[in-house]
């Protein structure tokens, strides 16, 4: 009945471990590992111009919705002038403003983004667009485009795709002439297949973007086509027709509103930088998760301060050494002094490193113990003999420090860490069972601390593991899991594979 | 090979730590009862009370102030044994046989070294200020009685006691032996510091061979004689005397251990709630077997003497020298 107990809540305590561990780590993205590194893109956006006499107001279009990529951060560096974003009709706008400036003025823009597969791509369904309104002689020449690619095509998508491939074609039709005849530029193109569109009732919008490369000083905007089929925006390469959106694209403004405004400025020009970099993973994950408003961030380790953090890297450890000491004790069965004894040894070991450690160990309990002989000698009560011991080991702890610094080993000096009353306690156990049961028990039991510290300490400090217990703490349930499994264990020791050796009948 | 020992084992009934612990001691033995036998003075009080006999305390030392009315406990008497109420595993304990010819305050220990009376003052202190209790804790000092051991075993110790280990299970003793002292383990009945373990046939009270450091001896190390084929004397009343261990601790699974004295008879002289897992090797037998064939004949009714008597007929050793 109690193994039921027992079972029931070592399967719930993994259940919930893993299941929050799976969500940080697939949903969220927390890296497994700590070496692990996301690009983020950089782009600066540069606005020159030439100052007026009156006041200046600025304005840029900005990011707004960006498939395919997270914002991480985004900010504006421009002296004297204020500056604000707000939301107008064809996405966000950056603007600028002073009251009196002289010469040539630079305003910048910086936006920081990461790839993120799930960005948010929700947009608002549009309204059937108006026929517009288009004079002769191009409305016969877009009537029978329309007509012409209507019936080569089934939907709104499939019209999207013959409408370009017609105007793109190498030998094209009088009334594609016609079209075109005044189109310069890609974004005119744009904005003219926009209005075919409108003619077929299909919405349609230009969106310009540039593709995310390592580094780029100067990036254009391509114009690209968005038509909404009813259920979703599509995406169309206005040069071919095909569907589809360039790699790492990112998407600046939506709509054929002028990128750039200046009012009370002359020579606008607008220029853009991009600069690819590495950053940690986690620090992206957190972020996407805080966009999410993810509960499991706000009570994460990385909302505390960094100190405590720090703290709580090694706290978080200490579970992984009672794992161990459970798995040495019950499943190996070797004798140590104190429970817990090893697993702060092993916390000493994580400064000293473990050939130092056990070498100042060793060193530290092999003089304490001579001198406890020593005080042994004085017949002291108990209490007061074990303070003698620990003023004792204080005073070795200061003498080894000052020794090695002497001799330039610096190590020595890491003895500090040890903890002290641990020490004076494990010494003042060796030495009675010393005294009771003979130096080889003392011995034994002293060297099984030290095996048992050495194997917490390797286990303790593992890297991967220690980012994996610090970035998924939950997955400290899965160890209380495993360690109350154990607690039932009824199987036989290591040991007394040994031990009971003559009674197996071999 | 690792499988296939601990299968081999689990075929034999060998019991485990483990499984001592989460089936055994945990089951049977709740932890407010454990000061009845972790107190080795309520534990003689209550043996007492219940009509076994102990041997005769002398004396309590539960203060340091105390300590230095050692010598009017000890009186005039020339032997003696200083124990901690809260030992275990036969720690903090001084035996006295006698004392020196030309200095009375000068004490002569079972091993026949000296030591003198403010020595012992200061082990007492030891005692009372918790050196050897498990806790820690402040401790009382046990004078009591030495037994003199009964001359069955005086070819088979070297010095020290040698006492009788029974395991008492729901009242059932199930298995026994002898722990027999060598110069290794320094006078002292304990199988880990190197004294000699000898299973015991339930049924006849015979010793089987003997053991040490887990192979099997024949003869003791120090003195040379055989070990099998000893009578224990009045084994039938140390059989009811271990049973009645029940009633009087409350314990399921207890180790009851007995001395034998030279004009006392058998003694009850401590109680474990914790009994080591040794007596197997001892006895080459598991003890699982022996708790499962309990659990299946389990009578509540059953008096000391009738789980006694079932412990001689259930409990034979295959090789009984009866």
């Amino acid at each position: 009945m109690t193994m039921r107990y027992v079972y029931l809540l070592a399967a719930l305590l993994t259940a919930i471990g893993v299941s929050i561990f799976a969500y940080k780590w697939q949903v969220l993205g927390f890296p497994l590992t700590d070496d692990q590194e996301t690009p983020v893109w950089t782009v600066e956006t540069s606005v020159h111009f030439d100052a007026g006499p009156g006041p200046i107001k600025a304005s840029l279009q900005i990011p707004t919705l960006t498939p395919g990529f997270g914002i991480s951060e985004e900010y504006s560096v421009s002296r004297n002038y204020g500056f604000s974003v707000n939301n107008v009709s064809g996405g966000r706008q950056a603007q600028w403003t002073v009251r009196r400036t002289a010469g040539q003025q630079t305003l910048y823009y910086r936006i920081v983004v990461y790839e993120d597969r799930d960005a948010d791509l929700s947009d608002t369904t549009p309204p059937f667009p108006l026929p517009p309104v288009i004079d002769e002689p191009l409305r016969t020449a877009v009537d029978v485009i329309v007509s012409e690619v209507r019936g080569h095509s089934a939907d709104a998508a499939s019209f999207t795709a013959e409408l370009l491939r017609v105007v793109n074609s190498p030998s094209p039709g009088s009334s594609v002439n016609l079209l075109l005849a005044e189109v310069d530029t890609p974004l005119e193109f744009v904005k003219i297949m926009t209005t075919v569109l409108a003619a077929a009732r299909i919405p349609a919008r230009i969106i310009r973007g540039m593709e995310l490369q390592d580094r780029t000083r100067r990036a254009n905007l391509i114009p690209w086509l968005e038509i909404h089929d009813g259920v979703r925006w599509r995406f169309f390469n206005p040069r071919n027709g095909i569907e589809n959106l360039p790699d790492h694209f990112l998407i600046w403004c939506r709509g054929d509103d002028s990128l750039v405004q200046v009012d009370g400025g002359t020579n606008v020009e607008v220029r853009f930088a991009v600069q690819k970099n590495f950053i940690d993973s986690m620090a992206v994950a957190e972020k996407r998760a805080r966009v999410r408003q993810s509960v499991l961030v706000n009570f994460s380790l990385s909302s505390l301060p960094i100190q405590t953090q720090a703290v709580y890297s090694i706290l978080l450890m200490i579970p992984i050494g009672a794992l161990i000491m459970v798995l040495m004790r019950n499943l190996v069965g070797i004798d140590a002094f104190g429970t817990f004894m090893p697993v702060l040894i092993a916390l000493a070991f994580r400064e000293t490193r473990l050939f130092w450690g056990i070498v100042l160990f060793t060193l530290l309990v092999a003089l304490g113990l001579s001198i406890r002989f020593l005080l042994e000698r004085l017949r002291l009560l108990l209490v007061p003999r074990l303070s003698a011991v620990l003023i004792v080991v204080v005073l070795l702890m200061l003498v080894i420090s000052i020794a090695s610094h002497k001799m330039g080993m610096e190590t020595g000096l890491s003895v500090a860490l040890f903890p002290m009353v641990i020490i004076a306690m494990t010494i003042e156990r060796m030495s009675v069972v010393w005294e009771e049961r003979g130096p080889a028990d003392a011995i034994r039991g002293g060297t099984g601390s030290l095996l048992v510290a050495a194997v917490a300490y390797l286990a303790m400090g593992m890297n991967w593991l220690e980012h994996i217990i610090t970035s998924f703490p939950e997955l400290l349930l899965v160890v209380l899991a495993i360690v109350i499994l154990l607690g039932r264990y009824t199987g036989y020791r290591l040991s007394e594979l040994v031990r009971f050796k003559a009674l197996s009948g071999e | 090979m690792m499988f296939s020992t601990a299968r081999n084992l689990r075929k034999h009934g060998v019991l485990g730590v483990n499984e001592r612990n989460a089936r055994l001691i945990m089951k049977h033995n709740p932890r407010r009862l454990y000061p009845r036998v972790d107190n080795k003075v309520i534990t003689k009080e209550l043996a007492l009370a219940a009509g076994m006999a102990v041997p005769e305390l002398y004396g309590l030392i539960g203060h340091q102030s105390e300590v230095r009315n050692l010598g009017k406990v000890i009186g005039e008497r020339d032997s003696f044994v200083i124990k901690p109420a809260h030992g275990s595993g036969g720690d903090g304990i001084i035996v006295v046989t006698g004392r020196s010819a030309r200095k009375r305050d000068c004490y002569r220990m079972a091993s026949g070294l000296l030591i003198t009376e403010s020595e012992l003052q200061h082990h007492t202190s030891n005692v009372v200020g918790g050196q050897y209790s498990l806790s820690g804790n402040p401790d009382i000092a046990l004078i009591e009685y030495c037994v003199e051991f009964d001359p069955v075993f005086a070819n088979v110790s070297y010095q020290g006691v040698p006492d009788i280990r029974v395991i008492v299970y729901r009242g059932y003793p199930i298995m026994a032996m002898v722990r027999l002292p060598t110069r290794m383990s320094n006078g002292k009945a304990n199988l880990h510091k190197g004294a000699v373990g000898a299973g015991i046939d339930m049924c006849s009270g015979c010793t089987l061979n003997g053991v040490l450091d887990n192979a099997i001896v024949d003869e003791h190390p120090d003195t040379g004689a055989l070990i099998a084929g000893l009578q224990i004397p009045g084994w039938n009343f140390i059989l009811q005397s271990a049973a009645r261990g029940l009633e009087v601790t409350g314990l399921g699974y207890l180790g009851v251990d007995i001395v034998i004295d030279r004009h006392h008879g058998p003694l009850i002289l401590e109680m474990n709630a914790r009994p080591g897992l040794n007596i197997q090797i001892a006895n080459r037998t598991g003890l699982a077997g022996r708790i499962s064939r309990v659990d299946e004949l389990y009578d509540a009714a059953a008096s000391p003497e009738a789980r006694a008597k079932f412990a001689r007929s259930e409990f034979a050793a295959a090789t009984s020298c009866a």
